[in-house]
């Protein structure tokens, strides 16, 4: 009795990891394809402009006000830490760097992700669900090239302009909470930042983060969607494993690119 | 045995197919002439739609060919499988329709993917087809405000958009009210003629596929177990064709799911 249960369980797990490797190789061979249908989505540009309004511009209010808040809270936090060492004045150095280098790019993507990225999975499991994807192949227009490249692009170059947005919204929120709010010098806010902010260094490091997570975020998004079990709890289930995918992979890049770009400094 | 005498448009010789290896259909004979109306009947579960999916070339037959317009279809590659789909229109079960595409973008959708034809052209073209299914007043309307019966005849000027030489109908009658299936049934025997293409049928509504058909084929358990006209079909004394015609609850083809004795799943017995 025990060695049967032994046997199942080991199959189980055999099973498991067999599974995510196939889906692993599946996700890439869809990236790939992605990547090579790519011609039409420049060749026509109307198909790119109207995914880049629907996942850059229709998530700009949530990544606006987001960064707004978040630069407010590190101007109130930095300003009461840097106070204890007298060094009110390098406020500005504290907003700008942590937002340029880690804050702006990660909690953009992960604000992306739920807004756009699960939107992108949900519309495309339910055209999966409601056989438009399968109609399309149906008429000799491959959904790869028509549906999923343009939206892939969109998210690759929305990505970075958002995080940039971010960045510049959340240093905004810091100058209000820092300089207008609290009465910290505002030269010292404006000069010591631009003194300390590097732009190979911090900004387009920054600029890299977001790029990779925008591949990422929109990669499993799409995949997520094109794969899932066309009913409503297979969309469901997709739409969650799109969120927690990306927000995993984002944390988990963000580590590694971070411990290569700043191991130096 | 074929229907007509003439040079068919499908020929489906010894087809078997399996997923995995649930077999799902066996020893598929089947011919279809051009220009006629023929019918895939049997109930639900007995691989209809699988062969208009091995007819279109979306899965390859395990063994046996399909051969559309003389050209075997599971050795084409992925261009000429896509030149031959530009010729073929298909009206899925609910439409299918791009829900963020208004009714004249879906009707004008393959026109502006396969064509340069200029926009001009292109809104007569949809224009003709939508009057063709009698839906030209709505050409601005979303696919959300449509109803069922509405949908299903977008979706038919749209399998029509670029005059396929043969058209595929999965279960088109499925959910609609009389009226819209009457007006459905009339529009796909009409537009065949008027096209002078060749339609497939695939439908487990009997009354209404037999009035507008030329041929049927009856398959049961992915097996083809009866074929004839609209007439020996009525007329059939085989009795799985006979429940099926005439819409008996039991016969061949049982009420009950395959099950243990009842009294013992009640636990009189033991």
């Amino acid at each position: 009795m025990f060695n049967r249960s032994a046997t199942l369980s080991v199959r189980n797990i055999g099973h498991h990891a067999v599974d995510i490797v196939w889906r692993l190789g599946y996700a890439s061979r869809f990236f790939a394809l992605t990547v090579a249908s790519s011609g039409a989505t420049f060749r026509r540009l109307q198909l790119l402009i109207r995914e880049l309004y629907f996942t850059g511009v229709l998530s700009l209010i949530i990544i606006l006000v987001s960064g707004l808040f978040v630069g407010m809270v590190l101007g109130l936090q930095g300003y009461h830490t840097l106070q204890t060492y007298g060094s009110e004045s390098a406020l500005g150095v504290l907003v700008a760097l942590s937002l340029v280098r880690e804050l702006g790019p990660v909690v953009a993507a992960l604000l992306f992700a739920s807004r756009a990225g699960s939107a992108m999975t949900a519309e495309i499991g339910l055209m999966k669900a409601t056989e438009q994807l399968a109609a399309m192949e149906m008429m000799a227009v491959d959904p790869i090239a028509r549906v999923v490249a343009p939206r892939f692009w969109a998210g690759v170059i929305s990505m970075p302009l958002l995080a940039a947005l971010f960045s510049a919204m959340g240093i905004f929120g810091g100058y209000l909470v820092g300089v207008v709010l609290i009465g910290v010098d505002e030269g010292s806010f404006w000069s010591q930042m631009q003194a300390a902010v590097d732009f190979r260094n911090d900004i387009m490091n920054g600029v890299i983060k977001s790029f990779v997570f925008g591949v990422a975020v929109t990669w499993i998004s799409l995949f997520e969607g094109y794969d899932a079990t066309p009913t409503a709890e297979g969309v469901s289930g997709a739409t969650t494993r799109t969120v927690v995918t990306s927000s995993l992979a984002i944390l988990g890049l963000d580590f590694l690119l971070t411990s290569f770009m700043f191991r130096g400094l | 045995m074929p229907p007509v005498a003439q040079e068919p448009l499908i020929q489906i010789s010894d087809v078997t197919f399996a997923y995995d290896r649930r077999p799902i259909l066996t020893g598929i004979n089947m011919v279809i002439p051009k220009g006629k109306v023929v019918a895939i009947m049997g109930v639900s579960g007995s691989g209809k739609t699988t062969l208009l999916r091995l007819m279109s070339g979306v899965v390859k037959p395990t063994r046996g060919e399909v051969r559309v317009a003389g050209a075997l279809v599971s050795e084409l590659g992925r261009d000429s499988l896509y030149q031959m789909r530009r010729r073929m229109g298909m009206l899925f079960q609910f439409g299918a329709l791009f829900t963020d595409l208004s009714v004249f973008d879906n009707v004008a959708f393959q026109m502006r993917e396969h064509t340069e034809l200029p926009e001009r052209m292109i809104r007569d073209l949809v224009m003709m087809k939508l009057h063709a299914v009698g839906l030209r007043g709505a050409h601005r309307l979303m696919p959300s405000e449509l109803s069922g019966g509405m949908a299903r005849r977008v979706a038919l000027a749209r399998a029509i958009a670029l005059d396929p030489m043969l058209m595929m109908y999965d279960e088109p009658f499925t959910g609609l009210d009389p009226i819209s299936l009457g007006v459905i049934a009339n529009l796909i025997r009409r537009l065949n003629d008027a096209l002078g293409a060749t339609s497939i049928v695939v439908t487990h509504d009997v009354q209404e596929a037999l009035d507008i058909v030329d041929y049927v084929y009856y398959l049961s358990d992915g097996r083809m177990v009866a074929h004839g006209t609209p007439e020996d079909m009525r007329a059939s004394t085989d009795p799985l064709v006979r429940q099926f015609v005439y819409g008996e609850p039991d016969g061949p083809v049982p009420f009950q799911y395959p099950a243990r004795d009842f009294a013992q799943d009640l636990k009189l017995t033991h």
